[in-house]
């Protein structure tokens, strides 16, 4: 009944109530979960007859890597693929949803996506949350308007361009891009130009690494490559082996289960932590 | 879980007209930067191996791959920092002064349990603005065997067999417990040669590059013997 007249009493479009029960949260102590951000590079390219797309694999908590080859490119249409940088389980959750409302819409409609359908339904989302859903997402697709090629911020702003990049590494991507982008380019060329943004970013961004995974969307259809580019390797392998043999690991207790009698017992004698 | 309503709702009331105005604290200036990078260091009978990655950064930017974090203070022991450059710089610059006075004062070299206190004293006048250091001391005593000093940012200190400091401290140390000092081992068999010490540690930066984004590029080793000191320098992932 509180929360009811909470509700009842705020003035304005937006609901405010959950922002002053964290903040009161953390004044008494509760931590911040922090979540994993991808750090990311993502570039996107469009080309004579359609667009190339490509990302680094490196997912850092923290400076912490989580995960060191990890996919950002998604499919959200057959014609049309998104890159995302920003919060994981954001652009997960966020893709899956748009990819399955995508499919519904062509079922009812029985019409190939468009990539302007995918940017509206988008952007109408996003900006409601203010920017709390960390979602950066370069959209590219192939379309009965021709190659399309966009890019959409967390606040729900987009643009249209023939390059893009977005991320932490997008900087390093976009003096790439910037230098060398010409219209009028092949696939190939297009491809070439996409990974060689990316491995500026890779280098020279902390957030980005590893590998590079590249899409390239044309009517023909969607040619994915997944590691096209694998960078750095492990430096060193070890020369003497690491050797653990069996039973060398103190166990304080030992305990075992009976099935059949179903019974907890323990077994052998108890050790001592050992330093 | 407990969340006090009946205050909230307080505050709630209070504040209803302006809640559209949510300010947050403006970001504050900070002297301190975070030039990151890991450093560790090895104590064995007959010699020290100290190491340090070479990379310079500053949040998600690279400054420099090639930074040394090693500085050699006398021909027996080695100052190995993690933390801010410019505080390094300058902790080496007063031990490498202070240390020459004290040669000319005194006709031979300080030995490395005098340059660890004085470390130790250095880093305590500071003590109100410390130096942002996470320093390893790691030289040989005067029986020739290696010994690390390990401090804390204002100077306390404590002699170990072993050492890590910095971004990548917590990848490795673990590591070096179990395989240094046979940590929950029944049976420890802890390597003795050099060769398979400089194995393990390559193979600790190794991975702490493969994990750490602050930690890559090169990795330099520099390993004190009575006889002198010999620098090897192994790449690391650059990304």
């Amino acid at each position: 009944m509180q929360y009811l007249d909470n509700y009842l009493q705020s003035k304005g479009g937006y609901d405010y109530t959950n922002v002053k029960r964290n903040e009161l949260m953390k004044a008494q102590g509760f931590k911040e979960i922090p979540f994993t951000k991808t750090g990311t590079t993502i570039v996107g390219v469009i080309f004579d007859g359609g667009v190339v797309m490509a990302a680094d694999t490196r997912a850092t908590a923290g400076s912490i890597v989580a995960d060191k080859n990890c996919e950002k490119l998604h499919p959200l249409a057959p014609n049309i693929w998104a890159a995302g940088a920003g919060t994981a389980a954001d652009l997960h959750h966020q893709c899956a949803h748009f990819n399955a409302k995508l499919k519904l819409q062509r079922l009812n409609l029985n019409r190939q996506s468009r990539v302007n359908e995918v940017i509206t339904k988008l952007t109408t989302k996003l900006f409601p949350y203010r920017g709390h859903i960390g979602v950066a997402l370069i959209i590219g697709g192939i379309d009965s308007n021709g190659p399309q090629l966009a890019s959409v911020s967390p606040h729900g702003n987009y643009v249209y361009h023939p390059f893009q990049s977005m991320g932490s590494g997008s900087l390093a991507a976009l003096g790439i891009l910037e230098a060398k982008f010409q219209d009028g380019l092949t696939k190939q060329q297009a491809i070439d130009l996409a990974i060689e943004a990316i491995e500026a970013g890779i280098f020279h961004d902390m957030g980005s690494g590893s590998n590079v995974d590249v899409v390239a969307i044309t009517k023909e259809g969607v040619d994915y490559r997944r590691n096209i580019r694998q960078f750095n390797a492990k430096s060193h392998q070890k020369q003497i082996p690491y050797h653990f043999p069996a039973n060398n690991t103190p166990a304080l207790r030992k305990y075992e289960f009976n099935f059949e009698k179903q019974e907890l017992s323990e077994i052998g004698q108890e050790m001592e932590i050992i330093e | 879980m407990y969340i006090p309503v009946n205050d909230m709702l307080k505050h709630f009331k209070q504040d209803a007209p302006a809640m559209a105005n949510i300010t947050h604290k403006s970001d504050q200036w900070s002297p301190y930067h975070d030039n990151s990078g890991t450093v560790l260091a090895v104590g064995i009978p007959g010699a020290v191996i100290v190491a340090g990655d070479t990379r310079l950064s500053n949040g998600y930017n690279i400054l420099s791959r090639d930074a040394t974090k090693l500085s050699q203070l006398t021909d027996k022991c080695v100052l190995a920092t993690a933390g801010q450059y410019a505080d390094f710089i300058a902790l080496r610059k007063f031990l490498q002064q202070r240390l020459q006075l004290y040669e000319f004062q005194n006709e031979v070299q300080a030995s490395t349990e005098t340059v660890a206190h004085l470390l130790s004293r250095e880093l305590y006048s500071r003590r109100f603005f410390p130096y942002y250091t996470f320093n390893l001391l790691a030289g040989l005593d005067e029986n020739n065997h290696g010994v690390v000093y390990g401090y804390d940012a204002i100077g306390s200190y404590d002699k170990m067999t072993y050492g890590v400091q910095g971004s990548g401290q917590e990848l490795v140390v673990a590591v070096l417990d179990n395989q240094l000092k046979g940590y929950n081992k029944i049976n420890k068999t802890i390597p003795q040669t050099r060769e398979e010490i400089l194995d393990i540690i390559l193979d600790c930066f190794s991975c702490a590059a493969e994990r750490d984004i602050h930690t890559g590029d090169n990795v330099e080793i520099l390993i004190i013997t009575a006889a002198g000191t010999e620098r090897i320098v192994k790449p690391l992932r650059k990304d």
